[in-house]
This record gives C-alpha cells, structure tokens and sequence, in this order.
C-alpha cells in the first residue's frame, strides 16, 4: 500500500535510446555550475535534479563622487553592467528510455567535479544505481520516496503562488488555481501510485501515513491489461475516455427502475461495478470496461481519502501519483468522487509540479547544509515549461516517432530575500493580487495577449537600444523576441499553463525573458535621463506648491503624483507619446488629466481626513522613474513629513521597465535631500526610509514582499498604505483590503482597460478606503466602498 | 421476497399446525403451491431452496411452522411471474410482500402478467427488522451469530457462536450486489453511512470476465485454490521487506492486480489465482470502507451480512482479520447464518403484523 511513485519499470518496455540528441541550449541548463545532484527515477520517468549558479547582468546605479571636481556633465549617476551570481534550481523529465543519453549528456558538460554523491528516489532508483555510478562516477544515496514526496509537496505550496488547482472539466476554465495560503499545514496528501498512500501532514518535518488502499493505479493498470488486452497506462486512459461504463456496471435503476428516493440514492448511480457483467450473457467493449473500471477505482480512493479527511478533520486534500500526474480523465474522475462523498465540503486539490515532487524531495535532503527552507524562491517562467507542456506524460507513442527529444522542465531562483506577507492584509489566506483572472475571463485574455504581443516588436527595440555598444544585442534581443512570443503563443492555448494568467503574470514573464537573454534594464538610460530632467524641476515646483493655500495644495499634491504616473513607458498609450514627443511634460501631462469628478473619486473623504489628526507612518508603494517619483511623489512625500507622518518608500529590488529601483531611489533622494531641508531632516531623523519591496516586478504581490519591509512596516506602526499606479493599485491590489487607511491612486492609461471599468483613456482611480468600523481620531467614521 | 441487484430471496412461511377445518377450508392452489415448494430442493434451473437453513417448528404471529429459505437469479424474474400467472397467484387472495430494488422494477410486470399487487417495503427497513427477529428466534436451538476466535492466526482460526443480546449499536455491513453500511441504533432508529458500488457484483462480474466462469460458486471455487500473491504486489516486492518507516508489513497487499502491470505474468497467471486476488481485493476494500465507517461513527460491533458471504470463507476469515488487525483488536466482526435472507424476512413479517381489525 506504500509504493508512492515507481510503478514496475519494465513493464513499460524500455529500451535504451541513444540515437537523440539532446538541445544544449534549452535542456541541462547551466550545468557547468551544477553541484548537488538528484534524481527521482519512477516507473516510465525520470526527474533530475540539480543546483547551479547562474551568472547574469544586472544593472547597477552608482553616485558620482560629487563633490570631485570632475563632476561629469549632466549624468546623475553611473549606470554599469555588472556580473551577478544567483542561484537556479533545475528540474528536467523525461522518459526512462533517454536516461543514458542524458546521463552521458550530463558527463560530458559537467566541470565542477566537487559533487560526490546523487541523492536517489523513486522505485526505479535501485534499477538504475549501476549505470548512473558509473556514468557519473556519484555515488548513488536512495532516500525514502514518502520522505521526498511530502519535503517537494511543502517546497512547492510554499513558494509557488498558484500551485494548487481545484479541477473542473465542464467549467469555463477547467483549472481553478487557488490562492496560496501562507500557512500550508495541515494537510492530507493521497498519493496514488500503484497502491495508494494517504498521509497527514502536520509540519515541515512531522507527517504520518495514516491510510492507505491496495487498489490504486496499479490495478487500474494490472486489471485494466487483463479486460482490455492493452499494455499501455496511457492507452487504458484513452480507452476509457471512449467508453460508456453503464453497459458494464450495474446501476441503482437497473435494480430500481429507477432512483431510491428515500435514500437520496439517484438511478444513476452505480450500484454495482461490474455487475452487469456478472448476469448479462455478452461481450463487453474494451472502451467500456475500461471506463468501468477507472469509475471503480476512482470512486473508491475517492471515499477513502473522503473518510480520513473526516475522521482527522482535514479540509485540505491533495492528490498526486502517477496515476493522476496531468491525466485530465484522472482528476476528473477523483473530483467527481471528492464532490459525490463530501457533498461539496471539500475539494479535491491537484498539484501543477506534482510530477516533480519527488525530485525536489531528494534535492532538499541533499542540500540541507544550504539550507534552502531559508530561503524563498520564485518560479522562472522563462525556464519552466508550464502545465500540460509537449510534456512527456502525454501521448509518448506519438512523440517516439517524430524522433524529438520530449522533456519538461522547472526552473525556480533563489530569491535575495525571503518574502514574507503585508502584515496589514485585511485577511491574508483570501488576498488575491490580481484584479482580473484572464484564464476564467476570455474576453480580457484576448485582449492582453494581443495587447503584449502588439508591443514585443517595441520592447525589442528597446531592448537593442540599451545596449548601443554590444552588436550582439541584435541576436541576443531575436532569440528573447522568439521566446517570450513562444510563451504567448503557449498561454494563448494553455492559459492556466503557469497558473492563473493574469497581467502581471505576462509582465513577469516578460521581465524573466528579457532577464534570460541579458537585457538586465532596457530602461536604465531613459530612467536617467528622466530623473536628471525631473530634478532640475524639483525646486520650482515645491515653491510653486508650497506658494499654494493648504486645501489648494493638497489637491496640487495628489494632481501632481497622477499627473507624474501618466509618465510611464509600460503603457503604449503613452509610450507613443514619449517616443514622438520626448519634451513631453508635466504641466501637458496634467492636463491630460480627467476633471473632477474622477472615475473612482473619494478626494473628498480623504481631505476631511488631511484635517484630522496626521499619521503614525505611510507606507507608499512607489511607480515610475522621472517625472513620477521626482515631481509626483516626492513632494506628496514632503507633505506627509511636514504634517509629522514617517513615510517609508517602497521600491522594486530589481528593474521593470521604467520603475524606479531602490538603487537609483537611494541616489535620487540624496540629491533631493540635497535642494530640501525637509526631506534631508527626514533622513537624518530617520522619519524618511527607504525600503525594498523585494520585487523586480511592475505589479505587486502584498502576499510576497522582502521581510525586512514587513519588519519596518510592523515597528514604525504603519497606519496608512499609499499604492500607486496602474500595475500596482489597478491590475493588482484594485480590491486588496488592508487593516489600516489605504490610499490607491492610479491614471489608466490604457483605453480597453477604460472602457472596462467604465471610464476613458486617462481617467483618474482615486481610491481612499477605511476599514469597516475603524473610527478615526477625529470622531468620524468612514465607510467607504 | 427480497428482489436484488443479481438475486431473489425467497422465504416462505409453512404452517404446520394446520387443523382439519383449516385443510378443508384451504383451496386446492394453495395446497399445490407448498407441495411443490416444501417437497423440492431445486425449481427449474436455478432456483434452490436452502435447506440447511430451514427454521423449523418456529412461532411466527401465534403460527407454528417451518421458514424455508428459497433463492434464484433476477434474471429469472420474468419467469417468475409467468408462474405466478400460470399457478394463478391472484385467486388466493393473499399479499406478496416484496422488497430489494425488483419489488419497484418489476411491479408493473406483477400488475400486468400475473395479477398481482406487490406490498412495497423499504429494503433497508426489512434488513434490519429480519436480523433481529432471525437473531431473537434462533437457528433452530442454536445461535444465529458467530465470530472468529483468533482470527489473526490461520491455524487456531475458529468459528464460535455467539448471541447478539446487545446489539446495539451496530454497524451493518450488507454485502448484495453493491455494499450498504447502517448505523443501527435500535430497531427502528439507523441511518445509512455510505455504500460502495464494490460489492458481491463486482465480484462476480470481474471474475466472469477474467477467468470465464458463469456462476458464484463457480468462482469461488476457483477462487479457494488460488493464490493471490501471484496477482498482487506486496509492500515486500516493493521494498524488499517490511516499509519499516510506515509500519507496513512485508506480506501486506501494496497494488492489488500490481504484478498484473507486467506482460510476462499476465501470460502465466492462472484462472485460480485470479479469481483468488479478485475475492481478496473486494473483500479487503470492504472491510478497509467499513473499519473507517465504525471508527467514524464510533461503533465496535460490525455485523457483516448479505449474500456475497454464502459458502464464502475466505472472505468471512479476511474480513475478521481485517477488523482484528486493523483496529489492534478494537472491532470485532460478527456474522450470521442466514447471510442474505433477512430482508425477506423483514418483508415476511410485514405480512403476518398484527393489524386493527384482528
């Protein structure tokens, strides 16, 4: 009942294939570095793992030394390209019959020669223990599967948002992914191997089997053989996806003629499986009673799984085992189960690298001494081939043929920082970043994949003209253009492919393809050039304001920051415009404006709330480079100080688009602090903080943000959060709720997305929001939608 | 009758204190009738009467007299009700009490064919009334129930009778064509837990299709001389031994039809064992259902009862076993002598209650 994920390999006939070659540039990534080695070896695939180094550009701002003489002409800072090294987990699959290619692949690219031993699992390992020992000269260390399946299951729920997915074949989308709960345990994992295991996991290190059946996919496919007279899993799968198992299994009408209305027993349902078969003189099709049979099995490790998550009182069930691994005919069957004997109290849960589990299981033991659980780390959607992939799971007799070499693969990066939640989420296991879920809405995903694909030709472009002085930017930008054109075209099919699809997801997975062909920042330079233009702006523009009466000024303030956030070349609305016209400015900008009454306009709630007592802390999230942060934010920033609020920005780690980095919101703020005596006490008083956001990303996940910001954010008693701009307050966090005041404040810059929420090009959100039943200092309460 | 998914369960009531006036009165279909169920053993086929099982010279409603217990396929139902025109039921004026799923299918045939109106009763409701009068009469001096004694241990495995005087609560575990398993808290106070489709049907069904066979005796005889572990992988053709890190044993059933998977043993397996690995694995999946049941609902005593038992050892030893073992000897499984008959019964009763205008 234990067997978790081998299936007896030489049934499935293996012979050794040499005759492929194997693409270097696409599988065995970075193997030169590659240190600390496992595989997972089941019963037609194998899963490596391993750990390398990768070393890419990335761009670092610098200060010039200012006060040296050779102060260079206009440059605000140095931008230079520098080498970084990063670490990048790699998991490849593929079929058994490749293990030797890829084994003698591995050889043949490996040079760092420290690794000693390979961590072993799967059932499958023990077959294979000679060759691998002998082609790589490791030793071969065989791990407990059970061990590895749960250690891979907490790695992968941990730190891939959307992992897990409720499965719905009928539905508008049939993947349902879930939103990631932070706190993962318990849970009960049904593993359905040739037998089934069910175990309850309670911590990182504490699980137990509390459960388990002997029939699972083994006698799916041991039975199923035996009726059908097909040898294959795969093809059982397919013979039962024809057939029609009321000819075989007898069902409550058989008996009733029609439902048991007493029992709520409806005439549909199976009464007997195989029962017909017992009393009807006649052939059965092999469609038939292989649908049968999958019914049977199914509903059976349904009802289990069902009875332990009763009697241990788990709401949490997670299905994995290759007899589920990606098989839509599979989930389908469990979820009915599920639904049937729960009445819908709990969901069955798949997993999207649950393929996987094993592999990373066996690597993390390896790698204790690194400690990766330290860590948090992000899938590369650039690396990773995503859900349902040509992956070797589906239709490997088709494949075989075409003589293409079909792998899989996941990549995932070890993030500098541990990302941790807002601790001023409203509810953090219901937040859901994203404002619109394009797997489930196809009018909107049309939209965007179209709108993404429109601009690659732009982004490439851009991306050349970063690199002026490396002519082989040209290629470098072709092969990023093919890629992340490919991942469209993949998404446009598959859009649950990397989870739920959403804006931000095509935006990452942008930056991840830009990232991969080292275009580190496309938009260092005009992130410059655009700061040292706004700079020069700074003092006439804070005299102008502070020329002002206080309720004008306020409404200066908050026209000027909306003003500054139309300055954005991640919108082609205004790209064009930039592009045509680089004198663009603020005062066009401001007019461009929407007047009052804006599309989304609680101004007035939120000057009555200027009136009252000022802020403990805010916490603002900040956009663009240039005209945004320079002459928008700042003197908003200013403001806030001056009423004897401490403020903390909140900037990316790393670069998207023309988003200002915490490296160059050091620098800019330096030389602000400079021109300002306000913003310079701030400083000194420790009343202004910069802090990374931990994200390199143009939209925001309030549920992954650098721990040290949730720290400061807890300490300074953070009691209003200010987001701004369109990826951050409009395509993500548009319905975030947050314990404190909040303040989203965003111009939409682009028509479609205008048009959907009511307003036109350039319309103004501004939404201040209380939460339910706070009251504040003043007296009044405010309830604001 | 009981009318089931792949049975008929007759019982039939015969009055032996029949006094002379009552012989007169007594119309000669009547007298037909018994003579040709009380003097046979075998009607056409496949309909038999199991004479073993005879409850003789019992007390039922201020009556004494012997309970036959007679039994056919469903599939003969239809010519069942051609006899019941052609020895014309439907003069002697007497009510057929029916349950099982038939008693609705085949009511409109009853009407049509034979004349005949059928008293529809709940088949859950029969069950639960039949076994405990069967259990309070006896079995002809002796008691109805048993269990195993050492069930953990095949040669000092035993049979020992036993009374139910307590039975409540209990879970019932009715093993027809599908599996029912009840909660049953008095005489008429039970629910239904849940149900498998796994069940004496499939049985049957898989064991026709993979060895031939047409009957379950057939199959059970098969089935006695096979071995099991030839079709399934054990947790030591996996591991090598005992999977110490979950306490499973080496000789515990990892994949039932497991060695199935692979082409050579398909091609030397025998009839036998496979019929063998497929009694093991629905009786396993049985008692493995109903053990989570019992725990859940909190119950010890788990009744196991419904034809898929008849002449079935193997099962009856197996589930004991797994009741004993799994539980580490918290449940004990019982099971009686009239294994698939108490829902007739249940029905029988219905006709002879005790009514206002007696």
């Amino acid at each position: 009942m234990a067997e978790c994920v081998g299936v007896d390999s030489n049934t499935s006939g293996h012979s050794m294939d040499k005759s492929i070659t194997l693409p270097p540039d696409e599988i065995f990534r970075n193997l030169e570095n590659a240190k600390r080695f496992a595989i997972d070896i089941g019963g037609s695939l194998t899963k490596l793992a391993y750990y390398s180094t990768v070393q890419h550009k990335v761009a670092k701002v610098r200060s010039f030394d200012t006060t040296a003489k050779e102060a260079p002409n206009d440059k605000l800072y140095e931008i230079s390209v520098q080498e970084e090294v990063t670490a990048r987990l790699h998991f490849i699959k593929f079929e058994n019959a490749y293990i030797e290619t890829c084994l003698d692949f591995i050889k043949d690219h490996l040079v760092n020669t420290e690794t000693k031993v390979i961590k072993a699992t799967g059932g499958g390992a023990h077959k294979f223990k000679e060759l691998i020992e002998k082609k790589l000269g490791l030793n071969v260390d065989k791990e407990d599967e059970m061990t590895c399946l749960i250690k891979g299951c907490n790695f992968v729920l941990k730190n891939i948002p959307h992992e897990a997915f409720v499965y719905a074949r009928h539905a508008d989308s049939e993947f349902r992914f879930q939103t990631a709960n932070p706190d993962i345990f318990p849970y009960l994992l049904v593993n359905i191997g040739s037998g089934v295991s069910i175990v309850k996991v309670e911590s990182e290190d504490q699980f137990e089997r509390i459960g388990g059946s002997s029939i699972g996919g083994g006698t799916f496919w041991g039975l199923g053989a035996l009726l059908t007279k097909t040898k294959r899993f795969d093809e059982l799968l397919q013979l039962a996806s024809k057939g029609q198992h009321t000819n075989v299994d007898m069902l409550v009408k058989d008996i009733y003629g029609g439902s048991y209305g007493c029992l709520g027993l409806t005439g549909d349902l199976i009464a007997s499986s195989f029962g017909k078969s017992a009393t009807a003189d006649k052939e059965f099709s092999k469609e038939d009673m292989a649908k049968s049979l999958l019914h049977m099995i199914s509903n059976d490790i349904g009802q289990l799984a069902c009875l332990y998550a009763k009697l241990h009182n788990l709401s949490r069930v997670y299905f994995g085992g290759f007899f589920i691994r990606g098989h839509p005919v599979t989930m389908h069957t469990i979820t009915y189960s599920i639904n049937f004997f729960t009445k819908g109290e709990v969901q069955a849960l798949f997993l999207r690298h649950e393929g996987y589990l094993g592999a990373i299981g066996a690597f993390l033991k390896g790698a204790e001494e690194d400690n990766p659980n330290q860590y948090s780390w992000g899938e590369n959607y650039a690396g990773s081939s995503g859900l349902m992939s040509v992956s070797p799971d589906m239709n490997p007799m088709q494949r075989a043929r075409s003589g293409t070499f079909p792998f899989d693969m996941l990549e995932m990066d070890r993030l500098e920082r541990q990302l941790v939640n807002l601790p001023l989420l409203q509810d953090p296991s219901s937040y859901i970043p994203d404002t619109v879920d394009l797997t489930e809405d196809a009018l909107a995903r049309d939209y965007w994949l179209y709108c993404f694909e429109d601009a690659l030709d732009g982004v490439v472009k851009r991306a050349v003209a970063s690199q002026p002085d490396i002519p082989e930017a040209v290629v470098r930008a072709e092969k990023f253009r093919q890629k992340y054109r490919h991942k469209l075209l993949t998404l446009r099919h598959q859009p649950f492919a990397y989870g739920s699809l959403t804006v931000r997801s095509l935006l990452d997975t942008r930056e991840h393809c830009l990232n991969e062909f080292n275009f580190p920042d496309p938009y260092s330079k005009i992130k410059q050039r655009e700061n040292d233009m706004a700079l020069k702006h700074y003092q006439r523009t804070v005299e102008s304001l502070d020329a002002l009466s206080w309720e004008d000024r306020q409404f200066a303030l908050v026209s000027g920051v909306l003003a500054g956030n139309v300055f954005d070349w991640g919108a082609k609305a205004v790209s064009d415009v930039l592009e045509s016209d680089p004198g663009f400015g603020f005062e066009q900008a401001k007019r461009q404006l929407e007047e009052r009454p804006w599309l989304v306009d609680t101004y007035d709630q939120w000057l009555q709330r200027l009136k009252g007592p000022a802020h403990k802390c805010a916490l603002f999230f900040v956009d663009n480079s240039g005209v945004d942060i320079i002459l928008g934010v700042m003197p908003f920033v200013r403001e806030l100080l001056s009423r004897g609020t401490e403020v903390v920005l909140a900037s990316n780690s790393g670069p998207a688009l023309n988003d200002v980095t915490n490296g160059e919101l050091q620098i800019l703020t330096e030389r602000i602090a400079a021109m300002d005596p306000v913003l310079q006490a701030g400083l000194q008083e420790d009343r202004l903080t910069l802090v990374q956001s931990g994200s390199s990303s143009p939209c925001l996940d309030l549920s992954r943000l650098d721990k040290v910001l949730a720290m400061v954010v807890r300490e300074r008693q953070t009691d209003l959060v200010i987001i701004e701009g369109m990826g951050r307050a409009i395509h993500t966090n548009y319905y975030a709720t947050l314990s404190c005041e909040s303040l989203k404040m965003a111009v939409i810059k682009n028509s479609w997305l205008a048009d959907r929420l009511g307003g036109k090009l350039f319309s103004v959100v501004f939404k201040y929001e209380v939460p339910l039943g706070k009251v504040h200092h003043n007296g009044a309460t405010l309830m604001l939608s | 009758m009981d009318i089931g998914g792949t049975l008929v369960k007759l019982v039939y009531f015969e009055p032996v204190d029949i006094t002379a006036e009552e012989e007169q009165e007594e119309v000669e279909n009547l007298k037909s009738i018994r003579r040709y169920l009380t003097s046979n053993v075998a009607y056409g086929k496949t309909g038999v009467r199991d004479v073993h099982l005879e409850l003789r010279n019992m007390t039922m409603c201020g009556r004494t007299g012997n309970l036959h217990f007679i039994r056919f396929p469903t599939q003969a139902m239809p010519r069942f009700i051609q006899m019941g025109r052609d020895k014309n039921f439907s003069s002697l004026h007497t009510t057929l009490c029916a349950t099982g799923g038939g008693a609705y299918k085949f009511e409109n045939e009853f009407r049509m064919m034979a004349d005949l109106e059928l008293l529809k009763l709940d088949e859950l409701d029969c069950l639960i009334r039949g076994l405990l009068f069967v259990d309070r009469m006896g079995f002809n001096g002796h008691p109805e129930c048993y269990y195993f004694q050492n069930p953990s241990d095949t040669q000092s495995c035993v049979k020992k009778p036993c009374t139910l005087d307590n039975p409540f609560p209990m879970l019932l575990v009715n093993i027809g064509s599908g599996v029912s398993i009840l909660a049953v808290y008095s005489e008429n106070n039970y629910k239904r837990v849940t149900g498998t489709s796994l069940g004496g049907g499939t049985f049957l069904g898989l064991c026709c299709l993979l060895t031939g066979c047409e009957t379950f005796e057939e199959a059970l005889e098969m089935a006695s001389k096979g071995d099991s572990t030839n079709v399934d992988k054990l947790v030591k053709d996996i591991y090598g031994g005992d999977y110490e890190r979950f306490g499973l044993q080496g000789s515990a059933v990892a994949s039932s039809f497991g060695h199935m998977m692979s082409k050579e043993k398909r091609d030397s397996i025998s009839k036998e064992d496979l019929a063998r690995a497929t009694l093991v694995t629905i009786t396993n999946n049985i008692g493995s259902i109903a053990r989570m049941c019992a725990v859940n609902e909190r119950i010890e005593r788990v009744v196991f009862v419904g034809n898929f038992l008849r002449i079935n050892t193997v099962s009856t030893k197996l589930l004991a076993y797994a009741m004993d073992f799994w539980s580490k000897g918290q449940l004990r499984a019982l099971f009686l002598e009239h294994e698939g008959y108490f829902g007739a019964v249940g029905a029988l009763m219905e006709l002879l209650k005790p009514t206002d205008d007696l």
